[in-house]
């Protein structure tokens, strides 16, 4: 498991290696806003990837609420903290975006409103696992404020169908050339196997964890 | 039907002769509400247009920071000397307890609610240009909204470390969207509703109610059966 589990991480490292060279220099610029857009290469693929991954932790969060399976426990924490910190990487990005393209740091846009409501909401699902010591109640109580907290997680993608916003709905991949659309599915592959690797990490360091707590 | 009904009002009930008995609760708990409105006056300058277009956020800023007192206190009581072990001892349906505990709870958001209008009005000349019902419905609808996952995340923070800090840390990403359509509502009863807008919002918060009341009554069991 260890060996896969570093397999797994080498071949993440390399293709974002890989990914970045091809964001940066294989795929063209944008017609519109030149080399900026190259940022999407990095942007999209962290947006999915977060918001499968809070979603992980919901479908998790409903397992351990049915069967009491501690994996689940461990799969729900794993993939919020991986999806949080995905979510804060995809703010801070998308910040650096609207600078040079909206002429500020941060807008109150229904997307960019949403994406802050959903990273604080599963930061303070992560308090909450941090201040609870009995690990069930932590389980459980964790796992019902994440079925609460992953409303908004739809929204967040929607809204901008929804909603009058600055940020600019999903493009159409037929209107995409053709190198801009690998590039951003290979991204994706990269970021999903990378996130797919911290996951698993962070899974077996709850299970030692849970292991230490049943050994005391 | 009727018998999960009548333990929801035993409940109510229950919670209602609580709070008349520890009134002194609410008024302290208004008090900082009111306290929070004269901050926010300040904050905002002495620009009195600036100050009237946003009375509606002050009061639900205030209230919602009010709010957290409120639930955390009508827990805080079911945990000293283990009463919620008693309480969940009594043959009533969790889903009864939340609904119950939630009644109570919206009972005093929307009486701290309603302290706080004609503070409002005064403090930043925001007379309503609309029918005092609708104002009224959008405070019933916000604290409902409120009041439901409000209760539900009390009760988790009540048993936890660092309670005090939690509590909001839980509740206010989660209620962000119906504090910001709840201001839209009650702003257009301040400032006139020339485009009819009011309805639209009002539908927003009746929604989140209908999610939250729904899922607090759905997940209540875990949280306090644990």
């Amino acid at each position: 498991m260890k060996n896969w589990n570093t397999v797994v991480g080498a071949v993440g490292i390399a293709g974002a290696a890989l990914g970045i060279w091809g964001g940066l220099v294989y795929a063209p610029g944008d017609t519109k806003m030149g080399d900026l857009a190259r940022i999407l290469y990095v942007h999209v693929p962290v947006a999915w990837v977060a918001m499968i991954l809070l979603t992980v932790a919901f479908v998790s969060s409903i397992l351990w609420l049915t069967k009491r399976e501690w994996r689940w426990d461990y799969l729900q924490e794993a993939a919020m903290e991986v999806g949080v910190v995905m979510g804060i990487l995809l703010t801070v990005q998308g910040s650096i975006w609207a600078k040079p393209t909206w002429n500020t740091w941060w807008a109150w846009d229904p997307r960019l409103t949403s994406v802050a409501v959903m990273v604080l909401t599963f930061v303070g699902i992560l308090a909450l696992r941090a201040f609870v010591d009995e690990p069930v109640k932590r389980a459980t109580w964790s796992a019902t404020a994440s079925v609460i907290g992953w409303i908004n997680v739809p929204f967040v993608y929607l809204c901008v169908k929804w909603m009058r916003s600055l940020h600019q709905t999903q493009t159409p991949w037929g209107t995409m050339a053709p190198e801009m659309l690998q590039v951003l599915l290979f991204n994706t592959f990269v970021v999903s196997i990378l996130c797919t690797w911290m996951v698993t990490v962070r899974y077996g360091i709850a299970a030692g964890e849970r292991a230490k707590e049943m050994a005391e | 039907m009727n018998s999960i009904l009548a333990e929801c009002a035993a409940v109510t009930r229950k919670e209602l002769v609580h709070l008349w008995r520890a009134r002194s609760r609410m008024v302290a708990t208004g008090t900082f509400a009111l306290a929070t409105l004269l901050l926010f006056s300040f904050a905002g300058g002495l620009d009195e247009d600036a100050l009237r277009r946003n009375a509606a956020g002050y009061l639900w800023l205030g209230l919602l920071l009010a709010s957290t007192l409120a639930l955390g206190e009508s827990f805080r009581v079911e945990t000293e000397h283990n009463a919620i072990e008693m309480l969940l001892l009594l043959p009533v349906r969790p889903a009864a307890l939340f609904y119950g505990k939630a009644i109570g709870n919206l009972v005093v958001l929307v009486i701290v609610g309603l302290v706080m209008v004609p503070f409002t009005v005064v403090l930043f000349d925001a007379a309503p240009k609309e029918s005092v019902l609708k104002l009224g419905a959008s405070i019933f609808l916000g604290a409902a909204a409120i009041a439901a996952p409000g209760t539900m995340h009390a009760a988790l923070a009540a048993r936890a470390r660092s309670r005090d800090v939690l509590l909001p840390l839980l509740l206010f990403p989660l209620v962000v969207p119906c504090v910001i359509a709840s201001v839209q509502a009650t702003q257009l009863c301040i400032g006139g509703d020339a485009m009819g807008q009011f309805g639209a919002w009002l539908t927003v918060v009746a929604a989140f109610c209908v999610v939250h009341w729904s899922l607090g009554g759905l997940l209540f069991d875990r949280v306090v059966e644990d």
